[in-house]
């Protein structure tokens, strides 16, 4: 019951923000629009007991991201960008096509809702018990450590990518 | 109010990638197309976890990690896109950058 509740409250918060984020004209107010619904999007990952990653949401994303956003609105001048219009003239054809795929979203979830109807409760010690971060910090390291570090050479590759694309002169 | 199966969070995370989708299509500005995008990388991290705590395994909670991990190069390299494509053209409207169109 009291999960039900904080589900469809922090559904509310991701929905919520994330329309207003779509069609807010002035940029700044979409970032802080956005950051209620990563808020919401991290509380969703606490109610399904995945404590890590909703400290690694809120540190990462809303701590790091939509600083770098903010960040680069202020930068930009965008003040005639917000007095032009807000779409662009395809805007139908893009609502259309979205209109087709959420209708066939809606079908297929629809139909194969049976087969994964969550309900059973989780089974009572999983695993090696331990926390939620021992865990993935134990799977990280162990069974994905390649991956991890191919992960670790894209980030640096992002940044350098990103300093040469912003500096003026290298 | 019955209770929150997994189905619920699949069609809360189909809402957000189909919001996110939207903005991508339609929105001018370039800062929120890559918020949109932004949305639809949490939309699927939403799927991964849903599912992670569906089949009790760890995994899901990784490969959400390393989605998180592809957002944050994504938004860096965009943003300094951005800030190169301010600099030479003076525009951060998405259909005004047509050097390549005839």
């Amino acid at each position: 019951m009291m999960d039900a509740l904080f589900f469809y409250l922090f559904a509310t918060l991701v929905l919520g923000g994330a329309i207003l984020t779509v069609t807010r004209r002035n940029a700044v107010h979409s970032a802080i629009s956005l950051i209620v619904s990563l808020i919401g999007v991290a509380g969703l990952y606490l109610l399904q007991q995945a404590e890590f990653l909703f400290a690694v949401q809120i540190v990462l994303y809303v701590g790091g991201i939509m600083v770098l956003f903010l960040f680069v609105i202020m930068l930009v001048n965008l003040d005639q960008a917000a007095k032009q219009r807000r779409f662009n003239r395809q805007w139908w054809i893009a609502l259309l096509c979205v209109t087709a795929v959420g209708v066939e979203i809606a079908y297929f979830v629809r139909k194969g809702a049976s087969a994964f109807s969550m309900a059973r409760p989780p089974v009572a010690a999983v695993a090696n018990a331990g926390g939620n971060t021992e865990q993935i910090a134990d799977v990280l390291f162990r069974q994905y450590l390649l991956p991890f570090e191919i992960a670790s050479v894209l980030l640096l590759v992002a940044v350098v990518g990103s300093v040469v694309m912003a500096k003026k002169r290298i | 109010m019955g209770p929150i199966t997994t189905t619920h969070y699949i069609a809360l995370s189909a809402a957000l990638l189909l919001i996110g989708t939207i903005g991508v299509l339609t929105r001018r500005n370039i800062v929120i197309v890559l918020m949109s995008i932004e949305l639809i990388l949490n939309a699927v991290n939403i799927n991964l976890i849903a599912f992670s705590h569906n089949l009790h395994n760890v995994n899901g909670q990784i490969f959400a990690i390393f989605v998180i991990t592809d957002a944050v190069a994504e938004a860096a390299v965009g943003l300094g896109i951005l800030i190169a494509l301010f600099r030479n053209k003076e525009t951060v409207l998405a259909d005004e950058v047509d050097l390549l169109k005839w």
